[in-house]
């Protein structure tokens, strides 16, 4: 750069010799040396505004060397690559996962059938379906426990699914107790006309309940009265509680 | 008059226009916005000593950024760009100092 910019520099001294020629000239002179200079201002402003502005907004890479970009790119693909890698693993865990996900709903909803069905058989949940509601009246107190169970055992042995007897549920581990007259099952007193409902074959039960020598016969035989309503829809809403074993643990 | 006006407007003008800088011009254009500067900070001074001459000033504007340009050219072609660069903006900061004092003297007798 030329050092002595600011030295040099004083041709426009002294017009000591002012001939008109010279003035002209030295005006158009000035005129185009201010317009040039104009304009070498106006572009310095121009490109200091645009420097300022680039590197105000794109401060971090625009002013790097190659080589630090190089080493930069290289960081960068490093840690691509190690992202990559963990993308990776996290795909093959969810995978696992919602794998061991869908296994564990099967299986949860396999469980809440299988709980479902007990439940019914066991007496604790309420049940519904097509079934028969058959009223056993009484008058005289005849009818002993071994009558009673001998209609559940009918009953079962017809195919009944669940049933309860007089608000009470029928289970698996249900007992008629008492003597004629004074009935309980479960512990529970329950009084003639004994209301059984029960879910199954309408149809089957009902004719196992009529068989010569079976219930009905027993019955009448013995002064009472069975009649049966056969519906699509009876409830059994009765409910026993769950039997919690004390002594039997699963085996695996 | 005429340096402040040119000056303002095209401040204004990068600011509007605000157009994004080419890619072949990045390393280059610092350096000589910086050159600039320092043609402009001789041209002060000149003025304060009496002895300006708008024909050094445009020369010398000229010249002061296409060397500078070039140096940090030949610098990115050798692989030393970075310290060129550095070098350039040192000796023109120190020639703009030197400049700034005398304007400085000019201005405040001091």
């Amino acid at each position: 750069m030329d050092d002595d910019a600011p030295a040099e520099g004083t041709t426009a001294g002294p017009a000591d010799q002012p001939s008109l020629w010279h003035r002209l000239r030295h005006r158009r002179r000035d005129r185009l040396a201010a317009a040039l200079i104009g304009v070498l201002t106006l572009l310095l402003g121009f490109a200091f505004a645009v420097q300022v502005r680039s590197n105000d907004t794109d401060t971090t890479y625009s002013g790097a060397r190659e080589e630090d970009l190089v080493r930069i790119l290289d960081d960068v693909n490093a840690r691509e690559d190690r992202l990559r890698e963990q993308i990776a693993e996290q795909r093959t865990a969810l995978g696992q996962l919602s794998d061991t996900d869908s296994q564990a709903a099967a299986a949860l909803a396999e469980a809440q059938q299988r709980a479902t069905e007990l439940g019914i058989l066991n007496g604790s949940i309420a049940a519904q379906g097509p079934g028969l509601r058959m009223t056993i009246e009484d008058p005289g107190g005849e009818l002993s426990p071994a009558n009673l169970l001998n209609a559940i055992q009918e009953l079962r042995g017809a195919g009944a699914e669940t049933m309860q007897v007089d608000d009470v549920r029928i289970g698996v581990s249900s007992a008629v107790t008492g003597s004629a007259g004074a009935l309980q099952i479960d512990g529970q007193d329950v009084a003639a006309p004994y209301v059984v409902v029960v879910i199954g074959d309408p149809q089957v039960l009902a004719t196992a309940m009529d068989i010569p020598g079976g219930v009905s016969a027993t019955v009448r035989q013995r002064g009472g009265d069975v009649s049966i309503v056969q519906s699509e829809e009876v409830v059994v809403d009765a409910l026993r509680p769950l039997d919690q074993p004390q002594y039997a643990d699963p085996t695996d | 008059m005429i340096p402040i006006l040119g000056l303002a407007v095209g401040v204004v003008l990068g600011l509007l226009l605000d157009p994004s800088v080419p890619v072949w011009l990045q390393p280059y254009l610092p350096i000589a916005v910086v050159a600039a500067l320092d043609a402009v900070f001789g041209g002060i001074r000149a003025r304060f000593d009496g002895i300006f001459d708008a024909k050094v000033f445009v020369v010398s504007f000229v010249s002061n950024v296409v060397v500078a340009a070039l140096i940090v050219f030949l610098g990115d072609q050798l692989g030393v760009g970075a310290q060129l660069s550095t070098a350039v903006v040192v000796v023109l900061g120190i020639r703009i100092f030197g400049n700034a004092a005398a304007i400085r003297r000019h201005l405040f007798r001091a």
